[in-house]
């Protein structure tokens, strides 16, 4: 199983996400890394001008790069900005809106995970459209990725599980971000920059729920499925996806290339994952069926 | 099927039914066109007690066409690997029950239903977030989908502008619960209940809900022992939906509506504006809610589209009253600054 | 959409009995309940689930409240004194008139919680199926259970419904 580097979620300022992709490049044991903004198009000239640099500082380091495209298209700029990546010849896209479905056509291309890929008839249809490469959505079942993943397989596709990071639960025309500081979404003067790891929102009694990443809603805590990977791997999973949060990711990349070449078992991985992330809690409920928040500890309770 | 035929003329009203009683209530109110789904997880209200079996359905397709009425079956959830033949069986079932059109999301879905019955006629469920010209004509070119639901994001210029790059019939939302998040790209249930807005068609099931009161006659309403919201005594009250609960932030300490105040959605000021701009079917959320939400929302909403069709003003007062002593919002329609 | 937080409390013979009360009531309700499960199957398939479930339902002004159980072979609807309640799976709670008009098919359920006039307690979701189930039909309970006792049931109804604000 291959590890990839998902999509950067969150606004984070040109000069540490230049420093953090220069690190992937450098040290990340990971196969393919996406780039791109995927949540606010508002965002995107704040990173774009780098983006060239930063595709051959990675394919440099060995990693195969693919552009991500926005999960929201609306506006005449979202279009735009999706229309042109789909145009894009030199590298892998992957597709987060049926906007890009429309404008990529036939050509090559990977379904993100907001294409909601649930099951195989789907998969079917998109595989025979083009689709390369499939990342199934977070909340899908283990025991129902498992028969996507072996469907997707028999029709040369790739496979791809998020085993690490908040879990994307929701999209919205409106930025909670700027709402949170009595804004809207016009003059929100990227408040959201103030929040590498997303704003939390806590219930009325105290206690961590929810996260914010402008227009977004994640999960509070860190979605782990390190002990699930052997069952993913058997039922043909080719990639496990990491989130980039504000820890240190490419620790965390090694904890999970370490499990996978057999140098550590999960509970090792799991402790060293907990002291990478401190203050953080993790959860694999999505996996096991039950409620995503939960953590399940053993293995094999999803059947 | 009515396959080829032209559905409507602008201004149809699409109403809600939970149960054959509700929908013979909304086609005697007036209702063009029901929408209605089975009782199980293949529409995206699968909730207690509601929703029609087979029999039901057949029985309510009858009533309804015999009094010139159009019934929708909502076949608009994704179903998971390894479950399609429920959502296959939904499908064949309103074929035999005759239903004029069935409301899809899912792609696979979508395919199935168009290559067996190709003369089925499609509608884009909102589940599907298609809110671009681009992913409409997606659709529309490759199932043959005939209506697009629009998610409730967008202004009516927008509308307008979408209008003219579209192959297809639009409808919209005018009235009922207000979605915050883009529908189909919502797990906020699933992530503290287990039961998935997407894959089981629920939203803050009824089964994890719990109201608790203190003596001081505040309440507190939680999902899944989650806090959703708290209300002083005597405060208004609302049902612990997660995208309309109140929340702290590490600046926000009292607590805030992070997402949206429980309101309604409620256009029938715009209806004039939106049947200029080219929307061909009005929608009336509420399949959850009872007859008598019913029988109010479409009398009121049928005799504004007749008096418009008409030439005359709609009676404004007659809607505005039906969310009377609850807080109401023209949400996205009216302007941009709701984002 | 409800019109009865300013009336005046229903006037009950205050010198009876909450015991003898509900006795007297016993035959009235059991024949209620039978004639509504003969004639209206679906509706007790909607609340299937909880069919062997215990309901209670407070009508704040009465010094009794009614014990429900929608078991379609055995459906069970009696009287039972306030400060006696059986264990229940779920409590309804609210104005006898609100109540009444709940059943009539002429109040929205929805809005009656949401202006806090209904309480509810207890399954949420055994709550939402038994209103589902009593929405799912023609007419009404209130007014088969008027039906039932002719002319006077009819005449007691139609007292209840305009004092509720109704014509």
């Amino acid at each position: 199983m291959e590890l990839t580097l998902g999509p950067l979620a969150y606004h984070w300022p040109a000069d540490i996400r230049r420093d953090f992709y220069a690190r992937i490049a450098d040290e990340a044991p990971v196969g393919t890394v996406y780039l791109g903004e995927v949540i606010c198009s508002k965002r995107a000239p704040f990173h774009e001008p780098d983006l060239p640099a930063t595709i051959e500082r990675l394919e440099r380091g060995g990693k195969r790069v693919v552009l991500s495209s926005l999960a929201e298209v609306m506006l005449k700029r979202e279009r735009e900005a999706t229309a042109g990546l789909m145009a894009a010849e030199d590298h892998e896209v992957e597709v987060n809106n049926a906007a890009g479905l429309m404008d990529r056509g036939r050509r090559p291309h990977r379904i993100g995970p907001f294409l909601n890929a649930y099951n195989e008839a789907t998969i079917a249809w998109m595989a025979g459209q083009g689709a390369t490469h499939v990342c199934l959505p977070a909340e899908l079942p283990g025991h129902s990725a498992a028969v996507a993943a072996r469907a997707a397989r028999a029709l040369g596709v790739g496979v791809e599980v998020q085993v690490f990071g908040r879990a994307p639960l929701a999209v919205s025309a409106r930025c909670y971000h700027a709402r949170a500081h009595g804004r809207h979404k016009d003059n929100c003067q990227f408040v959201c920059e103030d929040d590498p790891d997303g704003m939390p929102l806590l219930t009325l009694d105290g206690k961590p729920l929810l996260r914010v990443n402008g227009i977004q809603t994640q999960s509070e805590s860190y979605v782990e499925l390190v002990e699930a990977l052997p069952e993913l791997a058997a039922a043909g999973v080719s990639h496990a996806r990491l989130l980039p949060q504000a820890v240190d990711m490419v620790a965390v990349a090694r904890v999970f290339a370490d499990h996978l070449g057999g140098m550590c078992d999960a509970t090792e991985a799991r402790a060293r994952l907990a002291g990478i992330c401190a203050g953080v809690s993790f959860s694999n409920g999505f996996f096991h069926g039950v409620a995503g928040y939960r953590h399940i500890a053993r293995l094999g309770t999803a059947h | 099927m009515t396959g080829a035929e032209d559905f409507s003329a602008a201004g149809e009203l699409v109403c809600p039914a939970g149960t054959p009683a509700a929908l013979r209530t909304a086609v005697e109110a007036g209702a063009d066109t029901v929408y209605c789904g089975l009782r199980n997880a293949t529409n995206a209200r699968n909730f207690p007690g509601l929703n029609f079996t087979p029999e039901e359905l057949q029985a309510s397709v009858a009533f309804a066409h015999a009094r010139g009425a159009k019934v929708l079956l909502a076949v608009n959830t994704y179903p998971p690997a390894g479950q399609l033949a429920l959502w296959h069986e939904a499908a064949a079932i309103g074929m035999r029950a005759g239903v004029d059109a069935f409301i899809v999301a899912d792609m696979g879905v979508a395919r199935h239903i168009a290559e067996t019955w190709p003369r089925a006629r499609l509608h884009l469920s909102v589940q599907a977030a298609a809110s671009s010209p681009e992913a409409i004509r997606y659709y529309c070119t490759h199932f043959g989908v005939r209506r697009v639901v629009l998610p409730r994001i967008l202004t009516i210029p927008e509308i307008r502008a979408i209008r003219r790059e579209i192959p297809c019939e639009i409808e919209t939302f005018v009235f009922g619960n207000h979605g915050l998040m883009v529908e189909g790209r919502c797990s906020l249930t699933n992530w503290l209940t287990g039961q998935s807005t997407n894959l089981d068609g629920v939203c803050s099931p009824a089964a994890e809900v719990t109201f608790e009161r203190a003596d001081d006659g505040t309440m507190r309403s939680c999902l899944s022992g989650f806090t959703i919201d708290r209300f002083a005594a005597g405060e208004t009250a609302g049902y612990p939906t997660i995208c309309k609960g109140r929340y702290a932030a590490p600046h926000r300490p009292e607590g805030y509506y992070a997402f949206e105040e429980p309101v309604s959605l409620n256009l029938g000021r715009l209806l004039p504006e939106l049947m200029a701009a080219g929307v061909h079917a009005f929608k009336i959320e509420g399949r959850q809610r009872s007859k008598s939400y019913v029988r109010q929302v479409v009398g009121a909403f049928r005799r504004a589209v007749d008096s418009i069709r008409s030439g005359h003003d709609p009676d404004l007062a007659d809607l505005v009253a039906l969310t009377e002593g609850q807080k109401e919002t023209q949400g996205a329609f009216q302007t941009k600054k709701w984002r | 959409m409800t019109a009865t937080k300013t009336l005046a409390p229903i006037p009950f013979p205050p010198l009876l009995p909450v015991g003898l009360v509900c006795t007297v009531l016993r035959p009235v309700l059991d024949r209620i309940v039978r004639r509504i499960a003969a004639r209206h199957p679906e509706i007790f398939a909607r609340v299937a689930p909880y069919e062997r479930s215990d309901f209670v339902i407070v009508p704040q002004e009465l010094p009794f409240a009614l014990h429900l159980r929608p078991d379609p072979e055995a459906p069970l609807l009696r009287a039972v004194p306030r400060n006696r309640l059986p264990p229940h799976e779920a409590r309804i709670e609210g104005r006898f008139l609100l109540l009444l008009s709940l059943v009539d098919g002429e109040s929205d359920g929805d809005a009656a919680f949401f202006s806090r006039d209904l309480t509810i307690s207890g399954n949420t979701e055994a709550v939402v199926s038994l209103r589902n189930a009593l929405d799912d039909m023609d007419g009404s309970v209130a007014q088969e259970a008027a039906d039932l006792f002719g002319p006077p049931g009819r005449a007691i109804l139609a007292a209840l419904r305009r004092r509720s604000g109704r014509q």
